[in-house]
């Protein structure tokens, strides 16, 4: 039977703060991750616990001027009915739709997928892709944590001791287009060989491209901007010829390693052709 | 331990448990609602799926506190009516009409996972039960007769 970790029961995050401040204790939101760590076959479980369920700070979607606001509790099933995200960012809907199943949609948050920081976490790219702000909560304030700032090594983040992730910003761009791939060995309950999330800003037909992000996962210790193919693509036009320099340059750009889901050699060949098939898709061609 | 309340098919249950027990272990256990099944223990089998707050979820990963105050509904409670007069659901006659178990260990998370689809509405379109069962796996059928079993219960022909 797996192991029943003590759990504290905040009903406001001043009191969670409270418990954070006083002793190390594991967050607990849908508990998709940490349900499997209590069986203690993946390492020693949580010590202590704390549940975030009744924390209602932590909910929501709103569209706060320009930026998009997600709740750090905010499920998969929720982002797929959003109406909110399906028009702002529409690759997110899809991501969640690609993750588990039902069951796992229902209960996992993206503060949870996040926080977990598993390499192959399938909202990180698009976080990382769509200039996300991860937003810290403590008992001293709140602060803003950059995306590209928050995976700081292998399942681990920038949050401080006595932090929670309360909630996360994205920026909305006009113009701006996010697509969104992962490779997994079935279409449901598969965790990702390589996760791909790509944005630009389309100029119009023809035009160049600009503001180029592109994010996988599942290359490396923890999500990551491939930013030397960025920069093959900034300011170019999505042509056959850019696609071919931009796979090429991926390819050798990540170093992904061989592991119980798939090898170095599979990533980088799918994550090139991944990435070429997207600028062909986007290029009409 | 701390006391917590909840509906289970309609009736209300309390348990005094670790609020980290399992759902599942809750049912199973404490409850006595064996027809809840624990195939993987991780998500990812969906033999243990039941509906809380009208929503599927896998029980081997619901903590019991994250429970309280809801509507948990089993295999249990598919079947409806009193004593003599109780009677099996659309769902449960559609699958021993087609033949949609074989060894039953995956049929209470098929069952729920029809259910909840049903309930929201889903109809007999084959791409869409696949999906409402995508967190279902089962080693004996194929699937091809669960399927029809739903598609059945959601009017259409066989």
């Amino acid at each position: 039977m797996p192991v029943e970790p003590p759990i504290e029961l905040p009903r406001t995050l001043a009191e969670a703060y409270a418990l954070l401040a006083a002793e190390p204790l594991t967050p607990i939101a849908g508990g998709t991750d940490l349900m499997v760590q209590i069986t203690g076959e993946l390492g020693p479980p949580p010590d202590r616990m704390l549940d975030l369920s009744r924390l209602d700070e932590l909910r929501g979607v709103a569209l706060d001027g320009g930026t998009l606001v997600l709740g750090a509790r905010t499920t998969f099933a929720e982002i797929r009915r959003s109406a909110l995200i399906r028009e702002h960012l529409p690759a997110l809907v899809e991501a969640a739709a690609t993750i588990g199943a039902a069951q796992i949609q229902n209960r996992a948050t993206i503060g949870g997928n996040a926080v977990n920081a598993s390499p192959a976490g399938d909202s990180l790219p698009i976080l990382l892709a769509a200039d996300a702000a991860l937003v810290a909560g403590g008992a001293g304030g709140e602060r803003d944590i950059a995306a590209t700032e928050f995976w700081t090594a292998y399942r681990t983040t920038a949050l401080a001791p006595g932090e929670l992730l309360l909630r996360i910003r994205i920026p909305v761009v006009t113009g701006r287009e996010v697509r969104f791939r992962k490779v997994g060995t079935r279409r449901a309950q598969a965790i990702s060989k390589v996760v791909m999330a790509l944005a630009w800003h389309d100029g119009g037909p023809a035009a160049r491209w600009t503001n180029v992000r592109l994010a996988l996962g599942s290359v490396a210790d923890r999500p990551i901007r491939a930013t030397a193919t960025e920069a093959v693509l900034e300011n170019a036009a999505p042509v056959a010829e850019t696609a071919d320099r931009a796979a090429a340059t991926l390819a050798a750009e990540i170093h992904p390693i061989d592991d119980v889901r798939s090898t170095a050699d599979y990533r980088r060949v799918v994550a090139a052709r991944v990435l070429h098939r997207l600028i062909r898709d986007a290029g009409g061609w | 331990m701390t006391a917590f309340r909840f509906l289970v098919n309609g009736e209300p249950v309390e348990v005094d448990v670790p609020g980290m027990r399992r759902l599942l272990d809750v049912l199973r256990e404490d409850l006595g609602l064996t027809g809840t099944k624990e195939g993987c223990g991780e998500g990812e089998c969906g033999a243990c799926t039941v509906i809380l707050d009208g929503q599927v979820v896998d029980a081997c990963l619901v903590p019991i506190c994250q429970v309280d105050g809801g509507f948990v509904r089993t295999v249990e409670g598919l079947a409806h009516g009193p004593g003599e007069a109780r009677r099996l659901d659309e769902l449960q006659a559609a699958f021993l009409e087609t033949g949609g178990a074989q060894c039953g260990i995956c049929t209470p998370g098929m069952l729920m996972a029809a259910r909840a689809y049903l309930d929201a509405g889903g109809g007999p379109d084959e791409g869409a039960i696949r999906e409402a069962i995508a967190g279902n796996l089962c080693r004996c059928t194929g699937y091809t007769k669960i399927v029809e079993a739903i598609e059945l219960a959601a009017g259409g022909g066989r």
